[in-house]
């Protein structure tokens, strides 16, 4: 499960098992890495190819740096951030305006959406609907419910998906999520409220 | 006091203790007095507490072996 990447005892075992050059270790990491690394590249560069590309890109430099990490964030933050770098290189080459670039001001989708659900004085007039489900185990375990949440996530614009992707569906702490997206504290916390603010719609027109 | 829209507004905020006390306090006495406002804060705990549950698609069998070969290899040539 994600959920929450935070400093894992055990990646400290992984990396020295990898240095090692023990065989088994390798999938392991691929298995706990490789589709969030596809998933993640997903929101930096256009299409799958270059997704893939990208996440190549991260594991050479990842396989090439093991003895650099440290411990000091979880692996999963250390690799995310090469991969954030790596995403960046590639768009610098290839000269292209990539979503991030758009991530200094994060103004520019400035509508939660909730405005025509408030009156005059700022109270509900079309208050929260109940939902049929609020339990979030039992949640994802509608799978109507999910492909509902993938295509609002899909629908976010790049500069909120890569946030909510990092803080919510990884599970980084906010400053981690700032120093790999390079936005500030503040612009975060806005990118973040705006997508969880769609997001949350989006279920409730599913559940509510 | 806060309104509703103010409510929904800050509740990211709110949820990341990014909130100065005072602010803190007039958000949970407007929590207190309108259950439309629980209600949205409810959910949107439910919807965060949802993402940090969606899968990543699983990369194919016959490719994480395949994978996993090519990283020992990476590490061989870098020693
Ligand atoms: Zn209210």
């Amino acid at each position: 499960m994600n959920g929450s990447e935070r400093v894992r005892a055990d990646d400290g075992a992984l990396v020295a098992r990898l240095i090692a050059g023990e065989a088994r270790a390798f999938g392991e990491l691929v298995d706990r890495f490789h589709a969030r690394m596809v998933r993640l590249a997903m929101g930096f560069v256009a299409d799958r190819g270059a997704a893939e590309e990208v996440v190549q890109d991260t594991w050479l430099v990842v396989m090439t740096g093991l003895e650099g990490f440290e411990g000091r964030s979880s692996l999963g933050t250390w690799i995310f951030r090469i991969l954030a770098n790596r995403a960046r290189t590639r768009a610098v080459r290839e000269r292209r305006t990539v979503p991030f670039s758009a991530l200094g001001d994060g103004a520019e989708d400035g509508d939660s959406g909730l405005g025509a659900r408030f009156d005059g004085v700022g109270h509900w007039s079309t208050p929260p609907r109940a939902w049929s489900e609020e339990d979030p185990e039992r949640v994802c375990l509608r799978r109507e419910a999910m492909e509902v949440l993938g295509r609002a996530m899909d629908a976010l614009p790049a500069n909120q998906r890569l946030v909510v992707m990092l803080r919510d569906v990884e599970g980084l702490e906010s400053d981690e999520v700032c120093n790999i997206l390079e936005v500030s504290e503040t612009n975060q916390r806005v990118l973040l409220h705006r997508a969880r603010t769609k997001l949350r719609t989006a279920l409730e027109e599913h559940l509510g | 006091m806060l309104t509703c829209a103010e409510v929904t507004e800050l509740v990211t905020s709110y949820l990341e203790g990014q909130m100065a006390w005072r602010r803190r306090m007039a958000f949970r006495l407007h929590l207190g007095m309108c259950k439309h406002c629980r209600a949205y804060l409810r959910q949107m705990k439910s919807t965060v507490k949802v993402l940090g549950r969606v899968p990543a698609d699983p990369i194919p069998p016959e490719l994480r072996d395949d994978l996993a070969r090519r990283l020992v290899a990476m590490r061989k040539k870098d020693g």
